[in-house]
């Protein structure tokens, strides 16, 4: 295992190098991955490992995608989406037109999945997804809508056990292995980079979804994560998150009103 | 009374898969509250199991389950479950995180993420025991915890539903001890101070 001290190093040369800034990532998982890179790498030293970062930017952003937990799959959770579907999904039906924002969206399968309930329930045509990712590999991914033919079983129990009615295999061309997602849900997609450490709110929305990203920041960095959400969430708004975060430490309770067990919460001031 | 070997302890970390929770339950009702140490349990199960294990285990347990969210801090007397669908991770100020990435030895929860985590932190002051299990995962993550001073404790095959995961730790391994489930529970027992 590498030691603190060169993860350290390696964490202010990239942001001396690349402007990017790892310093309020969670440091146990960080240290992991870079960790696994670095073995990969079969490199000599890790001084080695260090100037090859430093000097070659293709190594560095094959190495941000390697780094950056990009897991994700449709309806994950599939009692969460069940909640959004049947208590959300109501409220925001009311409104002339629903502005979601994805923050994290990594290679998009919760923005489709997302995007399949909002059909269902007839909204998507006056629904705006804004999906955004620090890595600009899985952005472009993500604007493709396609997944690996393999895990469709897995995703369409989910679907099923989040409520979902139709076929699911409606949704999706198979072909070669791989699942291409019809063009419509995508129509009302919006992707682009955004960086959760170092950017600024770009607009008002209804509901924010970020699962399973805050858990890689430090506690202040997620303090500062948010308040950036309430600077970007109207007020009787919707914040999700993965199902083992909380807001709890990070802002007024006073503030936010929790649905039930659900890591969902209500802006109600 | 006899007393324990291992001379310090803040964590008890506790790995295992089929058949481990058999075990488990043979001992968590026989344990006393403890006060020196807290004990941290990964059991590989489904990923949509979220909260029955962590449901069984307190009825079960006379020691406190602490649930496990991102970023609580890991103290002593309690007991933590790391839940399913995450990695279980160790930071160096002594609260504990999770991680969503790939599935090690088709699991995640992986023992071996967990038991290299906590070995870093709790080096000498780490226990690790491994239960019965069918799966490789265990072995590499028991060998970290030795190399970093830590004590390393397997389920005696014999006494194991599953003895392929005792067994190939031990095979990889110079185990401190092997144990069946009552000298676990004993050997639990005496750690705390």
């Amino acid at each position: 295992m590498i030691e603190d001290i060169e993860l350290e190093t390696l964490i202010n040369d990239i942001y001396e190098y690349y402007g990017f800034d790892f310093g309020s990532y969670s440091k146990a998982s960080l240290k992991r991955r870079v960790n696994r890179v670095y073995q990969l790498g079969e490199f000599e030293s890790f001084y080695e490992f260090l100037s090859k970062v430093r000097s070659d930017p293709e190594y560095y952003r094959s190495m941000i995608d390697e780094i950056t937990v990009n897991v994700t799959e449709m309806f994950r959770d599939p009692s969460f989406y069940a909640v959004v579907r049947k208590e959300i999904l109501p409220i925001l039906a009311t409104k002339p037109f629903i502005r979601l924002w994805h923050a994290g969206c990594s290679t998009g399968e919760e923005v489709y999945s997302m995007a399949i309930i909002l059909k269902e329930a007839g909204l998507l045509h006056k629904s705006l997804l804004y999906a955004t990712d620090v890595n600009a590999t899985v952005i472009e991914s993500a604007k493709k809508g396609i997944f690996p033919l393999r895990m469709m079983k897995e995703y369409s129990e989910n679907y099923r056990d989040a409520g979902g009615q139709e076929d699911f295999s409606n949704y999706y061309i198979a072909n070669y292995g791989i699942a291409k997602f019809n063009a419509e849900l995508a129509s009302k997609m919006v992707f682009s980079q955004h960086n959760l450490v170092s950017d600024n709110s770009f607009n008002e929305f209804d509901m924010i979804l970020c699962r399973n990203v805050l858990i890689y920041f430090d506690t202040d960095l997620q303090k500062r994560v948010i308040n950036l959400f309430d600077e970007s969430l109207s007020i009787l708004g919707f914040l999700a998150l993965g199902t083992k975060e909380t807001i709890k430490y990070s802002i007024s309770q006073t503030k936010y009103k929790q649905l039930g067990q659900e890591k969902i919460w209500r802006k109600v001031k | 009374m006899e007393e324990s070997k291992v001379k310090k302890c803040k964590v008890v970390i506790i790995g295992g898969s089929a058949g481990s929770l058999q075990a488990l339950l043979q001992i968590l009702p026989q344990l006393p509250p403890i006060r020196s140490f807290a004990i941290v349990i990964v059991l590989h199960r489904k990923s949509t199991d979220d909260t029955a294990l962590e449901n069984l285990i307190k009825l079960k347990s006379k020691i406190p389950v602490f649930s496990v969210e991102d970023k609580v801090p890991l103290r002593a007397g309690f007991l933590y479950i790391a839940p399913s669908n995450y990695h279980l991770l160790f930071e160096k100020n002594g609260i504990l995180a999770l991680d969503t990435s790939e599935k090690i030895n088709y699991s995640r929860p992986s023992i071996d993420v967990s038991f290299e985590s906590a070995s870093e932190v709790y080096q000498t002051d780490l226990v690790g025991i491994l239960l019965s299990g069918s799966n490789t995962d265990g072995t590499a993550g028991i060998k970290a915890i030795q190399e970093a001073g830590g004590t390393i404790v397997i389920q005696d095959p014999k006494s194991a539903e599953m003895p392929f995961m005792p067994n190939n730790a031990i095979a990889n391994t110079i185990p401190d001890y092997v144990l069946n489930v009552q000298q676990l529970l004993d050997f639990i027992i005496l750690l705390d101070k």
